[in-house]
């Protein structure tokens, strides 16, 4: 990776300079419209072809990906996108296919999209299952609008209140707020656990959902899942599950048989499509039976061989376009095909020992924020670096200098300085070492020489950018 | 290095108030900034309606999240920090001098009985 700067196309530009000489034109030259519909003046760069493809070739050299280096971003689940998902979405009949084609027009897509339906809700033990959610909290939302038709028409008391723990992922509050409730928020034990005795509080008529992040964002494994259900339920609420974090329960737990109603997923994730770009996305909802009447529209089903597009009777309609991020639905359905049910297990078995592996080596070294064995990531606390005016941030900076990309850094918010890392289980444990050791080293710098850190990154195209100064007074457009 | 200037009180939710008359000026804790890192944006509500202790009276934004402030008495609010909008970073550098965020005017003063002091603070934080 080169260290210089690379200058701003604008920056570059010279009066004058072309990119491609045209031919003399033959015709006419016609007058501009009238001045009034014109802007006044429109800045664009000028600049030769090869300075062009230079600039956006080394900007291209300076991407970091799954496929350049580890990328241990707890709660994100960076793992390797097998590259028969690509080679698969890639063919003709799936790429080109139109979504407005007629039914017995892409017979096969629709194949496609039934089948992992079928296939997810064996997986979470919720058999009602919508592929039509563009994105995690697509398939939040979608999940809570599908609570509460059904509370609207079955229960008669007003349902109004979400309770959240405080361990959930942000995007919770901000769902149930969308769908109209007031979020309550529950509080954990020291021990990681939701606190029950909160719980049993604050559970009542009014409660419309549990939202329920399993495993929690401290990496943990709810141990009074069942009790909690069952309180929720007996308030009259309905269970929802936060499955972001269904990489480390494949083929070990479900969470149909855990009491849960309502669950959503990541295929963008958990199996294994590209992401990180911002999109495309892929957050699948699932449901118990009861509940599968209210799913969005269109949903497939399978009726003598063929497979047909329908709106469930109750749905609460659509919530995208079309189906879908289809081309997703297929690398994900190639993943889950190309591993089997053994397959999917051995995935949350590693991505949960490789987990613990890190925590257990970095114990000594770094806080931990709960000394219980992890599931698929751990969070580590900065707290004792810290003291040496090491922050969390610091660490993260330093690790980019490293070449690695930072782990997820303040979050769960009940850690202080945290560092959520998560290896997945597609990492080796030549690349997982080479991290701890590079986390250690970290770490005795802190103590002895903190300046090294809290000065990173040196060498990247870039050093330590003021963010606050970015987040405070943003520029947004280039100026002279 | 902490501050907690033995003059103010503090709600458990990292808010300090100082008192004078029948107005608190209010304000966030050293501990709070510091925890929150860099300020970006201070919102606070504009009702002019009475408040009640401990409801929420805005957010506040760092580079890291966004946290509710909860009012540490109730009462009516009288006066926001305007210099905040320009200047968040008041609440990192100055957090009780210029970085007040709103001025109270108190309905009880009894409700101070909630509030701890700053030995209690600190102790808090512990």
């Amino acid at each position: 990776m080169s260290k210089k700067e690379i200058k701003l196309l604008m920056d570059q530009s010279k009066k004058g300079r072309k990119s491609i000489n045209l031919p003399e034109i033959g015709v006419k030259k016609s007058d501009l419209p009238d001045k009034k519909f014109l802007r006044s003046e429109l800045i664009l760069p000028e600049i030769s072809q090869l300075d062009l493809i230079r600039y956006f070739t080394n900007l291209s050299s300076l991407n970091y990906s799954i496929d350049t280096n580890f990328y241990p971003l707890g709660s994100c689940t960076m793992k390797y996108n097998p590259k028969i998902n690509e080679q698969i979405a890639s063919y003709e009949g799936y790429a080109k296919s139109h979504p407005n084609q007629t039914e017995e027009n892409i017979q096969g897509s629709l194949k496609i999209i039934f089948e992992l339906q079928e296939e997810l809700g064996e997986i979470t033990g919720l058999p009602g299952v919508s592929l039509a959610p563009l994105a995690g909290a697509q398939g939040e939302y979608a999940g809570l609008l599908i609570a509460r038709e059904y509370q609207k028409i079955n229960v008669m008391n007003e349902k109004s209140v979400a309770l959240i723990p405080d361990s959930a992922h942000g995007t919770n509050p901000a769902s149930a707020s969308m769908a109209g409730l007031e979020s309550v928020t529950v509080k954990t034990t020291k021990e990681g656990d939701i606190d029950i005795d909160d719980l049993r509080s604050k559970a009542n008529e009014k409660t419309s959902v549990l939202m329920l992040t399993l495993p929690s964002t401290l990496g943990l494994f709810e141990r009074n899942i069942l009790e909690i259900t069952e309180i929720v339920h007996k308030a009259g609420g309905l269970v929802y599950a936060d499955g972001a974090n269904l990489n480390a329960l494949l083929g070990i737990t479900r969470f149909g048989d855990l009491g849960i109603d309502i669950c959503h997923s990541n295929l963008h994730k958990t199996f294994s499509t590209p992401h990180g770009g911002g999109g495309p996305g892929s957050g699948p909802v699932m449901v118990t039976k009861q509940l599968s009447k209210y799913l969005p529209s269109p949903h497939i089903i399978k009726e003598n061989s063929k497979y047909k597009i329908v709106s469930p009777e109750n749905s609460i309609g659509r919530i995208n376009g079309f189906f879908g991020s289809f081309g997703i639905i297929l690398r994900a359905y190639v993943y889950i095909r190309s591993l089997g049910i053994e397959g999917l297990k051995e995935i949350s078995e590693n991505a949960i020992i490789n987990a613990n592996y890190i925590q257990e080596k970095l114990k000594g070294h770094y806080d931990l924020a709960s000394s219980r064995h992890c599931m698929h990531e751990t969070v580590l606390s900065a707290n004792k670096q810290k003291l040496n005016g090491v922050k969390a941030l610091d660490i993260a900076k330093k690790l980019l200098d490293e070449g690695f990309h930072a782990p997820t850094m303040y979050f769960p918010l009940i850690v202080e300085e945290a560092l959520m890392i998560e290896p997945t289980e597609t990492e080796s444990k030549e690349t997982i070492d080479d991290f701890i050791e590079t986390m250690i080293k970290i770490s005795s710098l802190a103590s002895n020489d903190p300046e090294k850190i809290t000065s990173a990154p040196k060498n990247l195209p870039v050093g330590r950018l003021d963010e606050a100064q970015a987040a405070r007074n943003p520029i947004l457009t280039w100026k002279q | 290095m902490m501050e907690i200037p033995n003059e103010l009180s503090y709600s458990k939710d990292h808010e300090w108030v100082k008192i004078e008359g029948n107005i608190a000026t209010i304000g966030i804790t050293y501990h709070a900034s510091d925890s929150l890192g860099d300020v970006v944006y201070v919102d606070v509500i504009t009702s002019r309606d009475n408040l009640n202790q401990f409801d929420k009276f805005g957010e506040i934004e760092s580079v890291k999240a966004v946290s509710d402030l909860y009012l540490p008495l109730g009462g009516k609010i009288m006066e926001i920090n305007e210099d905040l909008n320009n200047n968040p970073q008041y609440i990192n550098d100055d957090c009780y001098n210029k970085g007040w965020i709103i001025k109270l005017e108190v309905n009880n003063l009894d409700e101070m009985k909630n509030l701890l002091n700053a030995e209690e603070y600190k102790k808090n934080l512990e």
